[in-house]
């Protein structure tokens, strides 16, 4: 195939991307929108493979073989409950992809995947670097995820400095190699230092901010994409590269909005800053804190003439998602009106808890995010709190010197009665007390997640 | 040069049409949204066919490292347009 019918091929599946990440605006049009987008990736791969530059398959095979089967395995054997874990590692697979493809078209001497003067040359450099700290950066991501690694910052002091160090580096380097000096020896250099830098970019930054740190390495990942694409002027690389760039920075913007935070806050503060000062658990909680017990609670159900769950990370822990959701048919078989109300950033990833209810077959025009749900506490009878903590917090809304103040919060204490299911008085991720388990209207029902739904379901039905 | 400008003119033209598309997108489905532009990443396959395919010309060690991608690729275009699709028949409204 000459040149331009290739490239003609791949303007169809960029236009096919487009109109698939378009499908995704709506959960109705949303399968159909993703079926696209991987047409768009059959086109470009077909067509690639038909290029009359392509001499050998051998090698191509056995790739697509492995890492279709690793692929096909992991998508179907992952629980929903461990998404953010797996998107943190496809986005490190993404970036390493583009790494390797770097690595060849800097030895390659001609065809091609080659690079052409000081642009393919600085191209190179650029997605070596960006791959390479994408690849490790995912790799601790998802060891923090995964519970591998501990989830609080890990550090030491001046490692922002020390980072800022390597980068520099790697600037120096970069622009070494697009000036034509340097060979093999020097992209070596470039990868390791890139690889150090994934790490310890990564590492210190608590559990709290990982929704941040997927989004933007799923931002890396594209942008990875689209610096392979300027290396050999590949147009579809360049096009779907920038749309996820795009799309990975949008979703961490979001993110750091919910969590009312600078994205520089969350990638370089981690260490330096000073959680709860003067905010003691002991007096907060001394005396106040009521204990319940599902029959106490059931009671106050089944006179409620609308009720408000709101799920954080700790549903998931418990994979409650099933019992909540016979929970709430119980109720509204009663005649209950159940919404739930999430909070941008509930779990790990950005939509984790609306991925969760899904699965528990929850119609999502019953999810209903913050800005939907917060007008309507007020006229709420009771709310069911989930393992969700500094999402509730009200120290957001009242006490200025709190580390959290600012972050726009579910307003559950506004609620009649809020129940709080949760194991023990332990603070979340922010390591703050929660002064909403302290309030007049608040109850406490301890235990774990699922176990307690269960115990309430259970108590409706024989109070029935 | 010309080649560079027109490139160039194409990624800024994709990053607004990005930002645009993904605006529309509601926070219910951020998490497919986050698989399945994940899965369109993995269009650096198309790099990694030209280098694993590029016998004889490029060398050993330029079949190896494009191997490494096409399967890392792989991987990633597999894998993020099933567990996408997985996801995203959660969400169908059932009738």
């Amino acid at each position: 195939m000459s040149l331009s019918f290739v490239n003609l091929f791949y303007l169809a599946s960029a236009v096919l991307f487009v109109t698939g990440i378009k499908g995704l605006t709506r959960p109705r049009t949303a399968v159909r929108g993703n079926l696209l987008a991987a047409i768009g990736m059959l086109v470009a791969v077909v067509v690639t493979l038909l290029d009359r530059s392509i001499l050998s398959y051998g090698w191509i095979l056995a790739g697509v073989i492995l890492g279709g089967t690793i692929g096909a395995l992991l998508a179907t054997r992952i629980q929903m409950t461990a998404m953010p874990q797996m998107v943190a590692l496809l986005n490190g697979f993404g970036g390493g992809a583009s790494l390797a493809v770097a690595m060849a078209s800097f030895l390659a001497p001609s065809g091609p995947i080659a690079a052409g003067g000081t642009i393919g040359l600085l191209a190179i450099g650029l997605t070596v670097l960006v791959g390479a700290v994408t690849l490790t950066g995912s790799a601790v991501a998802f060891g923090k995820l995964q519970e591998l690694l501990p989830g609080n910052p890990i550090g030491f002091k001046g490692i922002t400095l020390f980072n800022a160090a390597l980068l520099s580096g790697t600037v120096v380097i970069v622009a070494t190699l697009a000036g034509g000096n340097g060979g093999i020896g020097l992209l070596l250099l470039l990868a390791t230092i890139a690889l150090v830098l994934g790490v310890t970019l990564v590492i210190p930054i608590g559990g709290a901010d990982m929704p941040v740190v997927i989004a933007l390495l799923n931002s890396y990942s594209g942008i990875a994409a689209a610096a392979a694409g300027f290396i050999m002027g590949n147009t579809v690389l360049i096009v779907s590269g920038a749309l996820v760039g795009a799309s990975g920075l949008i979703l961490t913007r979001i993110m750091c909005v919910a969590m009312n935070r600078s994205l520089a806050g969350v990638l370089f503060g981690s260490l330096s800053e000073e959680g709860g000062e003067g905010m003691d658990a002991d007096e907060v909680y001394a005396g106040k804190v009521k204990s319940s017990s599902a029959e106490e609670i059931s009671m106050l159900l089944e006179t409620a003439q609308r009720v408000v769950i709101v799920p954080g990370f700790g549903l998931a822990m418990a994979q409650a998602q099933h019992a909540v959701r016979d929970l709430a048919d119980t109720l509204e078989r009663r005649g209950v009106e159940v919404i739930y109300g999430l909070h941008p950033v509930a779990g790990r990833m950005p939509g984790h808890m609306n991925v969760l209810l899904a699965e528990a077959e929850v119609d999502y025009d019953k999810m209903q995010p913050m800005e939907q749900v917060n007008p309507h506490f007020a006229q709420t009878d009771v709310v069911i709190v989930i393992g969700a903590n500094d999402v509730t917090n009200p120290m957001a809304r009242e006490d200025k010197g709190s580390p959290i103040y600012g972050m726009p919060i579910l307003d559950v204490d506004q609620a009649r009665t809020v129940v709080v299911v949760k194991r023990s008085l332990s603070p979340g991720f922010a390591g703050l007390p929660n002064p909403l388990f302290a309030k007049d209207n608040t109850l406490m029902l301890f235990g774990d997640g699922k176990q307690a739904i269960l115990d309430l379901t259970g108590a409706l039905n024989e109070a029935a | 040069m010309d080649m560079l400008i027109m490139q160039i003119s194409l990624f800024v033209l994709a990053v607004i049409l990005g930002v645009e598309l993904i605006t529309k997108v509601p926070a219910t489905l951020h998490t497919p949204l986050m698989s399945g532009s994940n899965a369109i990443s993995g269009i650096t396959l198309v790099g990694a066919l030209l280098a694993a395919g590029s016998g004889e010309v490029g060398g050993l060690w330029v079949s190896v490292l494009g191997t490494a991608a096409v399967t890392l690729a792989t991987i990633n275009v597999v894998g993020g347009f099933l567990v996408t699709n997985r996801m995203l028949k959660m969400f169908r409204r059932r009738d």
